[in-house]
Formats: structure tokens, sequence, C-alpha cells
């Protein structure tokens, strides 16, 4: 039996929902691509032209909404289906486009850059809890037209996992599509066994930007997953109330399918998210709050009761280093996350409000994630009375480390994890040079990237997506490529 | 064809096979092997192995325990017949090893024990809550090498010291090495109480014996 965090009754479901759908009609839905507006309208939407507004009836939704794929796969560089997204499946990626990393030295913020992403992508592949990789950080090098396709090209080169990606424009789409096709073999092959998801954002209080609303339809139209990312921010750009704020998450999204399946009914699509509340002291958007996770939860049992794939980011912090207080808050939001059964659960590695990515983060993050797998794994019955059966010719001696069951069975019940959780006596700990969290994450990482090697089928297409790649950097007035190594 | 069987009988110990282990020693005794190399060239390789491992992470624990019954099963078979052969097993020394009194604690002093008995030490084993006096009684009774103390408890530990001093009260504590283990010893308290050694798990306990014994 999978636990689960259940924040909302059925009645407290169809209650959101039908006020999502109030106010697609009432103030509509700020919709800022012409041809979206144009899908919508053909489909009975009322259209203000002069200011954007798409009114857009139940009905148009709920036709949209039979159409789109209850589950779809994300498959490995090899076309092994590795990432489901659908049901109470739960997998983690590490965030995404962050523009900083922390330097693990000198505890400063500076700006990411390809070497950054590199060792990342590195550790994030080393790392079985990461289902996913993701376009972790933007490299400061590139210029910005082609900061989001480079990035993908950087995981492309050092991985085979599934990716979380998106682009920046609509005019760089193409060529990361045609980056997935040369994996896939091809552009058709890709959209049956897609190996990237692309985040689309609408913009909070329901908006769907031209490019937004542009990237959807390009997206169906390719058949490449589309994850939407919906950011209420709850008391700034969205109600204050954390329910509030999940309406307006499902009348972003619900518009956000409407628009998408318009385009290509039967395309797959996710129903996802990035809210956060707003701190009133500071006037941040904290990640790490509790609240910020309730309407992660919550918004993600409305999108379940739609039978829809789900996503979120959590498992984030906002302290600026790797302390007691990043622990604690992407400890307690990914376990929150996985218990609210969320398919894809995006944040890992990140500090400082989604702006700073750490490698050292992602090998402390993963054991947060290990142990949240191994909770909603449940408990299962493996042996076939529960006790009676283990204490035959025990005799009242703790004898149990001799059990065969012991040795056969620890492994699935206990999750092993790495050396960044000290479980050593305090002289142990003490021999090994006192060291905290930081430290053993430091050396796991260094430990990590030496034994990194890069996958056969990235070294075998390097070549080829060099080339498609710099042509397009000196299109954007980049002559040569920044070297990977 | 014998090193065929040396390879399954460390294989059996690495699997924590005890049914293996025996009825690979029982082959081995029925083919007219001698039964000490089968000892020293099949199933300590496979103790070492598994203690190899465990030093690095690999193994585990019921790994570890599971050798060491394996490892028993097997010499249980073949002790008989070495007896017969006149020949013996070169044994690191003879541990006399308990709990100390009010002190209950079984689970390290029994993984201490296993791994002394599948290293090459004889080991008597007395159990838990047992009273300095037969500490040393039987101490005398076998010409014990090593007198090893377990005590989970800061308020039991005190009896690791009223055995040593008992030890040298009748006279044999020269001849007896006193090693003391469990949560809360210290090497300051292994200072203050006169210990020779203490080691902080089972693995180490094994290494600490052989030191003792001058065999390292």
């Amino acid at each position: 039996m999978q636990p689960k965090l259940e924040l909302l009754t059925q009645d407290m479901i169809a209650r959101i929902l039908d006020e999502a759908f109030q106010l697609m009609l009432k103030p509509g839905i700020k919709v800022q691509s012409a041809e979206a507006r144009q899908l919508l309208a053909e489909a009975g939407a009322r259209i203000d032209e002069a200011n954007e507004i798409a009114f857009i009836p139940e009905k148009v939704v709920r036709t949209a909404l039979e159409t789109v794929p209850a589950a779809f796969h994300l498959y490995d560089r090899h076309g092994n289906p590795k990432v489901t997204y659908g049901g109470d499946a739960v997998q983690f990626d590490p965030g995404s486009s962050g523009v900083h990393v922390l330097d693990p030295e000198t505890l400063e913020h500076r700006p990411s850059y390809t070497a950054d992403l590199v060792r990342l992508v590195k550790v994030a592949e080393m790392l079985p809890q990461y289902a996913a990789q993701s376009t972790a950080v933007v490299c400061n090098e590139v210029p910005k037209p082609i900061g989001d396709l480079y990035r993908l090209y950087v995981v492309l080169m050092f991985s085979e996992k599934p990716i979380v990606t998106g682009s920046f424009s609509i005019q760089t789409l193409p060529a990361m599509f045609d980056m997935l096709a040369l994996f896939a073999g091809g552009r058709d092959a890709l959209a049956e066994k897609p190996q990237a998801v692309f985040d689309v954002c609408p913009s909070p209080p329901l908006i769907w930007s031209d490019f937004g609303a542009q990237n959807l339809i390009e997206l169906a139209r390719a058949g490449v997953p589309a994850e939407m990312v919906s950011m209420p921010l709850a008391g700034a750009a969205a109600p204050v109330t954390l329910l509030g704020s999940v309406v307006q998450h499902a009348a972003e999204s619900l518009s956000g399918i409407a628009i998408h399946q318009l385009a290509q009914p039967g395309s797959p699509i996710v129903w996802g998210g990035a809210p956060a509340i707003f701190d009133m002291r500071r006037g941040t958007t904290p990640m790490g709050a509790v609240e910020t996770a309730m309407i992660d939860a919550a918004y993600a049992q409305v999108g379940k009761s739609l039978g829809l794939p789900t996503h979120t980011y959590l498992g984030a912090t906002d302290s600026k280093i790797v302390d007691a207080q990043a622990g604690l808050e992407s400890g307690v939001s990914a376990v929150l996350g996985a218990l609210a059964g969320i398919n894809m659960i995006s944040g890992a590695g990140m500090l400082d409000f989604l702006a700073c990515h750490s490698p050292e983060k992602l090998v402390v993050d993963a054991e947060a994630i290990g142990m949240a797998h191994r909770l909603v794994a449940g408990l299962e019955v493996r042996t076939e009375t529960l006790a009676t059966m283990l204490f035959e010719g025990i005799n009242f001696k703790g004898d149990f480390l001799k059990q065969r069951a012991t040795r056969q069975l620890f492994p699935l019940e206990q999750y092993l994890p790495s050396p960044v959780i000290d479980r050593d006596s305090i002289r142990g700990w003490q021999a090994a040079g006192s060291p905290d969290t930081f430290a053993r994450a430091k050396a796991l990482t260094r430990q990590l990237l030496d034994e990194y090697r890069r996958p056969q089928i990235a070294l075998d297409r390097e070549a080829e997506l060099s080339a498609m790649v710099e042509g397009l950097a000196r299109e954007a007035g980049m002559e040569r490529l920044p070297n990977l190594d | 064809m014998s090193a065929e069987l040396f390879e399954k009988m460390a294989r059996s110990v690495l699997d924590g096979d005890s049914d293996e282990a025996e009825a690979l020693a029982k082959q081995a005794v029925e083919m007219g092997l001698d039964p000490l190399e089968c000892i020293t060239s099949g199933y300590v390789v496979g103790v070492n192995e598994v203690g190899e491992n465990f030093a690095c992470g690999q193994a585990f624990l019921p790994e570890l325990v599971m050798a060491g019954e394996a490892m028993k099963a097997a010499v249980a078979i073949l002790e008989p017949e070495m007896a017969k052969r006149g020949t013996a097993r070169q044994m690191y020394g003879k541990v006399v090893l308990a709990t100390v009194e009010g002190d209950i604690h079984e689970i390290g002093k029994t993984l201490v024990g296993t791994l002394l008995s599948a290293s090459g030490f004889e080991v008597i084993d007395l159990g838990v809550d047992v009273p300095t006096t037969r500490i040393i009684e039987k101490a005398r009774e076998v010409n014990a090498d090593i007198v090893a103390l377990s005590a989970l408890l800061t308020t039991t530990m005190v009896k690791q010291g009223e055995v040593i001093e008992a030890l040298e009260d009748v006279g044999l504590r020269g001849k007896v090495k006193v090693m003391v283990g469990g949560a809360p010893v210290t090497r300051e308290w292994v200072a203050r109480i006169g210990a020779d050694g203490y080691s902080e798990d089972a693995i180490g306990a094994v290494k600490v014996a052989k030191e003792l014994m001058g065999k390292a």
C-alpha cells in the first residue's frame, strides 16, 4: 500500500474546479497568442480581441480533457522507458535553470558556466535517485539566444537519462527537437519515444503569454511532452489563501490544456507547477515553506482527480549554503511531494529560491529522495508469517543476524544511505576527522566525479551533435563552442 | 579437482550457506582430503574476503555473521577428522568471551565471538550477565590467552575493571591479555582500567586479538 497525503476532500476538489471554470469565464484568461485565441474561438470560446482575453466555457476544457493521455513514458537514449508520468509514480530530477552555483570552497554564489553544468550533469548521472536529468543551470558564457539549446546539448553529451528541459524562445524549439531526434532516430521516433519533457509556463495571474501559448502549440504538434509549470505566488501574484492559489493553478492549467489539445488532440501534457507562498517579511518566494508544499500536494490531487500526469517543484531550499535549513527544507518537502504521489518532483540541488545550484547539495538531497522512495514503497509483507516463523530457533537470544531471512531481506527493508548520512559511532566519526554533512558531501561529490564515465551513446553522436550546435552558435555570433572537458 | 572444491568452500562462506559449507566438508572427508588444507585454502579464503568486503562497505553484518556460521558448520565436520589424523588447526589463541555481570547485551559480544572463531581463535563464549568469578575460573580452567569483556552500559562497564583486578589478585594477569568492548568504551577507559586492547567494531576486534597474540 502506497501511503498517501491527501489534503482535499472530494467536495473540495469539485469546488476548486468549479471556481476555476468560473475564473475562465470571468475574468477569463489572457491569451497573448493570436493563434491560440483562434484555436479557442473555433472551439467555442468568446474572445475579446482588443484585450486578448479568451472566455473559455467548461465544455471546451472538458472536451480537451478527454483526449489528454493519462500516462506516458520518457525514454533514455537507448529507447528504454525510464520515467513514468501518470498514476502515483514518484520520481525526482534536479532543479532547472539556476543562474548561480555554490562554490564548495569559498561558499560564494557565482555565475554558472559550462563547467558547472557538466559537473551537475555528471553527479546526477551517477546518482540513481535521479530518474531524469534537468538542464540545471544556464551557461553564462554562451549567447542568450542559444542558451536553452546549448544547455540541452551539454546534457546530451554527458548523460543518457531522460531530460526535463524547456526552451527560452519559439525560434530555438525546432533545433532542440532536432537534437533529441538525432538520438531518437527522427522526429516521428522522438514523438513515439520522447526522451525529454519541455516545461512551459503560464504567467500569473491567469495569463498565457504569446511565447507560453505558442510553446504549447508547437509541442503539441511535435508530439513532444509538455509540462505546464503554473506558478501562483500566494499573496502577491495569486490569492493569499492556499486554496485560492490552487484554484488559480487549476484555471491556468486547464486553459493550457485546452490550447494544447486544440492544437493536437492526444499529445502528452503534464499538470505541473512551481507555486510558492509570498514571504511577507522579505518579499521572497520560499520554496522550502511547508505552505508551498501544501499548495503543490493540493493541486496535484486536483490533477489526479482529472486523470492527469503530475509534476511539481520541491526538494529545494531557500538557504544559501548546504546547512541544516537546506537539509530540513529539502528533506521535508521531498517527502511531502512523494507522499502526494507526484510523478516528477524537480528542485533537488537548488538553493536560494531556485537561483543557485550545487552538486554537493544534489548528493545530500539524493539521500532525502532515497528515504522518500522508501517511505512511499510502504510496508510490505515479505515473509509467510510476519514474525512467528522468524522466531524459530531464537530461544530468547538476539540471534536474528544469523538468519538467512535477515541477509536476504534487509536490503529490501532498509534503504542503504550513502556515506553522506553519518551512522558511525562517535569515535568512528572522530577518527574520520569529524566531518559535517557538507564535508561528507564534498568528498562523495569528488568521488562520483572521479568515477564518472561518459556514456558510449553520447560519444557515438558527439560529432553530429557538435556540428549541429556549432552551426547554431555561429548564427548567434559565437565562433567556437566552449571546451567541455 | 580439489582446487575447485576449495573454491566452492570459499563460495559457501561468502554466500553464508551453512548447509552447503557442511555438505562440502563431508564430501572432502569422504574424498580423503586434508581437512586442515580445506580450512586454510577453502573456507578461510571466504572468511577473509567477507571481512575485506565488510571493511570497505561492500558487505554487511548479516553476511559477516552468516559467513562465520558457515565456517563454524564446516569446522565442526572437519575437526574430528583432524583429531583422527593427529593434526590440529594452528589456532591463534584461546579466548574467554563474556558480557559482564549486570549487563544482558549480547549482539555485539556474539558478533565478536563469531568473527574471532571464524578467524582462527578458539572461543569460549560464556554468554551474558557473567559474574567476575566465573570468568576468572574459566580463564584458569582453559588456560586462556585472552579474556574479552563486553559492556554496553556505563553502569556495568566498571565490571571490566573489576575482572582485571581479579585476574591480578589470582596471579593470572601476567598470562592473560584483556580486551574490552562496547559502546561506552573509549581509549581513555582502556588506559584507566589497564586493559590491553579495545576495538570499535567486531572486525577491529579480530585485528586487536591477533596483535595481542603477536600474530598480526
